[in-house]
């Protein structure tokens, strides 16, 4: 190359960049490259069937469709907050095991934990600030999301069912959020699920302080809510009990339900829009 | 070479989700992330001395997401705001698409064609849930009581209870008349308004159909039934419209 430099001037650039010229020059320099083309031993072919097979025969993405409407891809229709929400719980599964690692949900234990996981955990905070901040922005986003779907009338025909596993769906992400507040085992948790669980005492017929009790029998050591705290106060029987709730057990009705909400919007018809 | 302009009804209806979709998608994942992290560094989640339970916070607060709920147990009982409230919610809202026939608006936004469904929704949201949630954040302080945001937060504040029963405030003083009196009130406002309600909409009685219509207009009476109740505490200092042994409301 012993040519004189080409050296472009200031219009030429900007008309690169206008075209997009510039961008398939970089990726060009780029995948012709000796480091890519020996780490990758074939390209992409950007064809319908390539753009198929992409969705179809990956098992993460096949959750989609392979072809949706054009007006599904719109911001200002969706908002994107399923897709938010689902995402906020993904980050939730991860720092929350990440948490488990270090967690005891032993009266003694409990606290202390949490202290350690802040001050002498590598990034132990910081997954704490994740896992808290996520949950709550789930349950931000999970009833903006509800708003959306009623203000585009997308629980009307077919798409009831959707909308009845939608309400399961927000209903368990509350609870999700609730049996969390208590596991810090701090004054905030304590009260905060004190002043929750008191609402149980008043069911009606199944709460010793409820309409009725006294038909029924329930004493303030057998009722609606001993069975959730296992015992008559919060104590840590209640601390091991919401453990399990929001280790276990409501995550995985969650996420089954989740699953179901995903088949259904495919099948009935993808996202909703103008017929 | 600039694109030139792309005519919406040109384009094909149906596209592949790889890539348009899952760009997007992938987009909208990277920019939440890179905030919740931010929040994440930046802010750190609480953590208060360790649980005591011999020492009551004043006030105790649920978590926020309940704010609502804990607030309307200053109008209502606990049976009623702590349980039978959130479970009409549920089932409520998992009625929807079976009580709304209206088949416009399906799939876009629309207020001109469905307005009072919007209306409900939007009150239901806005104002019983998410506005009264942030009173209970901010402006409920110990006591229960409220405060503006410049005012100190004052333990010792007395508030005078000066409320009433409805059935006395006209002058009823015998015990069972007064929840005779509390129980025709409470029952009547039930049956005129489902009886004013199926009258002007006697004509949708045949399409719509009359559980549909009855299950309707009862799950809008409570929600207004709340809004007056609260109204009659703030504005009239009732506590209880009916009151009898086994339940007050
Ligand atoms: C954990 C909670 C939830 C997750 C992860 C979730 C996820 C999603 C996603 C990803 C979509 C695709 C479209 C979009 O992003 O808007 C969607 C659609 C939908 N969701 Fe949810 N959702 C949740 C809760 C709810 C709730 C609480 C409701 C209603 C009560 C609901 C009702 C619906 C309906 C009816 C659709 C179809 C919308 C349409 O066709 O336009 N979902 N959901």
């Amino acid at each position: 190359m012993a040519t004189k430099p080409n050296i472009p001037n200031f219009a030429e650039i900007m008309n690169d960049i206008k075209s997009g010229k510039i961008f398939s020059d970089i990726a060009k320099q780029i995948t012709e490259s000796q480091i890519w083309t020996s780490s990758f031993r074939h390209g992409y072919a950007d064809t319908p069937r390539n753009r198929v097979l992409q969705i179809a025969s990956n098992v993460w993405l096949h959750l989609h469709p392979v072809k949706i409407h054009r007006h599904a891809l719109r911001i200002k229709f969706t908002w994107c907050m399923g897709g938010i929400t689902f995402l906020m719980f993904l980050v939730t599964v991860v720092t929350g095991v990440i948490l488990m690692f270090y967690y005891r949900p032993v009266g003694e234990y409990a606290y202390y934990d949490m202290k350690y996981l802040q001050y002498d955990v590598p990034f132990g905070m910081l997954m704490r600030n994740m896992h808290r901040w996520a949950a709550h922005s789930m349950v931000i986003t999970v009833w903006l999301h509800m708003f959306r779907v009623f203000l585009t009338g997308s629980y009307k025909p077919p798409r009831e069912f959707n909308w009845v596993i939608g309400v399961f769906l927000v209903t368990f992400t509350l609870l999700l959020s609730f049996t969390g507040y208590l596991l810090p085992w701090d004054q905030l948790a304590m009260w905060a699920v004190t002043v929750g669980t008191n609402m149980a005492r008043a069911t009606p017929f199944l709460g010793h302080e409820g309409p009725f009790a006294e038909f029924v029998g329930v004493t303030s050591r057998y009722d609606a809510r001993s069975v959730l705290l296992g015992g008559s106060l919060v104590g840590p029987p209640a601390l091991l009990r919401f453990y399990v709730l929001h280790c276990i057990l409501i995550p995985l009705i969650a996420g089954a339900l989740m699953i179901v909400h995903f088949w259904r919007i495919r099948k009935d018809g993808g996202i909703s829009g103008p017929l | 070479m600039a694109a030139p302009k792309k005519n919406e009804n040109d384009l094909p209806d149906k596209l592949h989700v790889w890539p348009y979709l899952v760009r997007l998608e992938f987009l909208c994942s990277i920019v939440v992330m890179i905030f919740l992290t931010v929040w994440s560094i930046t802010i750190d989640a609480p953590l208060e001395e360790a649980a005591n339970p011999s020492k009551t916070p004043n006030p105790s607060k649920a978590p926020w997401y309940f704010l609502g709920l804990q607030d309307i147990l200053v109008y209502f009982d606990p049976w009623f705001a702590g349980v039978v409230a959130p479970v009409l919610i549920i089932v409520g809202l998992m009625l929807i698409p079976y009580l709304d026939v209206n088949p416009k608006g399906n799939g876009y936004y629309t207020y001109t064609e469905r307005k009072v469904a919007i209306w409900v929704y939007a009150f239901g949201f806005l104002v019983l849930w998410i506005a009264l949630i942030i009173m209970g954040v901010f402006l409920r302080g110990p006591g229960w009581n409220l405060f503006m945001p410049w005012q100190y937060w004052d333990p010792h504040k007395v508030v005078a209870l000066t409320n009433v029963d409805l059935p006395y405030a006209f002058g009823f003083r015998d015990y069972w008349m007064s929840s005779l009196f509390g129980g025709a009130v409470v029952i009547g406002y039930f049956v005129i308004g489902t009886g004013v309600y199926f009258f002007t909409e006697r004509k949708a009685l045949k399409s719509v159909g009359f559980m549909r219509m009855f299950i309707k207009i009862n799950l809008l009476l409570i929600m207004v039934g709340i809004v007056i109740k609260i109204v009659l505490r703030l504005g009239f200092n009732i506590k209880y419209v009916w009151v009898t042994p086994w339940f007050n409301i």
